[in-house]
């Protein structure tokens, strides 16, 4: 049973019945993040060479491309949620407030689309 | 739409200062620096794909000074972001939610993170030094 009233709904007060699966993604994200983010670290940090084409050569590896392009998307999506709940909870104001979310959710799509097309121009061989 | 006159969380201002409050803002805090650290992974691999004369260029500004505190920074904030996130994780799970406890693992997350913040870098220097 209901005991919302049309009219609250129709004005979204109340729970907007989606803060749980904010909260559930930020933490699968954060799981997820433990071991790419130790693998990345690691990974980084035992190259010996960081020339472009030794990189180029890593990163069009599967063994690499693939953890690479999930740590660098989950680590985007884990972003995006964490820092649109700092400002859900600093920025005040309705207008000033959505600008920032639709600026957040800007930065962080455009950021995954570079990866993505980054690392299939890398793992197809375009990157001369 | 009118400006809503109802009731948000609380905000800081509102709270008397307590030390179990600086691992919370230090998470935030830690994790903001690390969306910025992944928007320079981001711009680093955009750099290789374009190939060997953008990825020289990207290397000058990853040498420069000022980045190499940024990524020292950032492996910083990664460690704390990590062990702290652990910690909260296990918090969500009901262990150690007893103050005591919860007290003495805020102390021990920032030790942890300092430790393998002062290992990570001293590794990276290693390689630097090698390479």
């Amino acid at each position: 049973m209901n005991l919302r009233s049309p009219l609250g709904a129709a004005m979204a007060h109340g729970s907007a019945r989606s803060g749980t699966g904010h909260w559930r993604d930020q933490r699968l994200g954060a799981v997820a993040l433990v071991p790419l983010g130790l693998w990345f670290l690691w990974a980084l940090l035992t190259r010996p060479d960081l020339g472009h084409a030794g990189v180029v050569a890593w990163i069009a590896e599967p063994l690499t491309a693939v953890p690479l392009a999930l740590f660098t998307l989950v680590a985007l999506w884990h972003s995006l949620l964490g820092t649109a709940v700092i400002i859900e909870d600093y920025v005040h104001g309705h207008g000033l407030k959505a600008v920032s979310l639709v600026a957040l959710r800007l930065v962080h799509g455009l950021a995954a689309a570079a990866a993505i097309v980054a690392l299939v121009a890398i793992v197809g061989g375009g990157a001369g | 739409m009118t400006e809503p006159n109802r009731p948000l969380s609380p905000h800081l201002q509102v709270y008397r200062w307590l030390p179990a409050m600086a691992p919370s803002i230090l998470h935030r805090a830690s994790g903001v620096f690390l969306s910025l650290a992944s928007l320079l992974l981001v711009y680093w691999l955009v750099a290789v794909a374009r190939g060997p004369e953008a990825y020289a260029a990207v290397g000058r500004v990853f040498g420069s000074l000022p980045v190499r505190v940024l990524l020292a920074g950032a492996i910083a904030a990664f460690w704390y972001h990590l062990i702290a996130g652990l910690r909260h994780l296990a918090l969500d799970a009901d262990l150690g939610f007893d103050k005591v406890t919860a007290r003495r693992s805020s102390a021990a997350v920032v030790v942890l993170a300092g430790v393998a913040t002062l290992a990570t870098l001293a590794l990276a220097w290693h390689q630097l030094v090698l390479s």
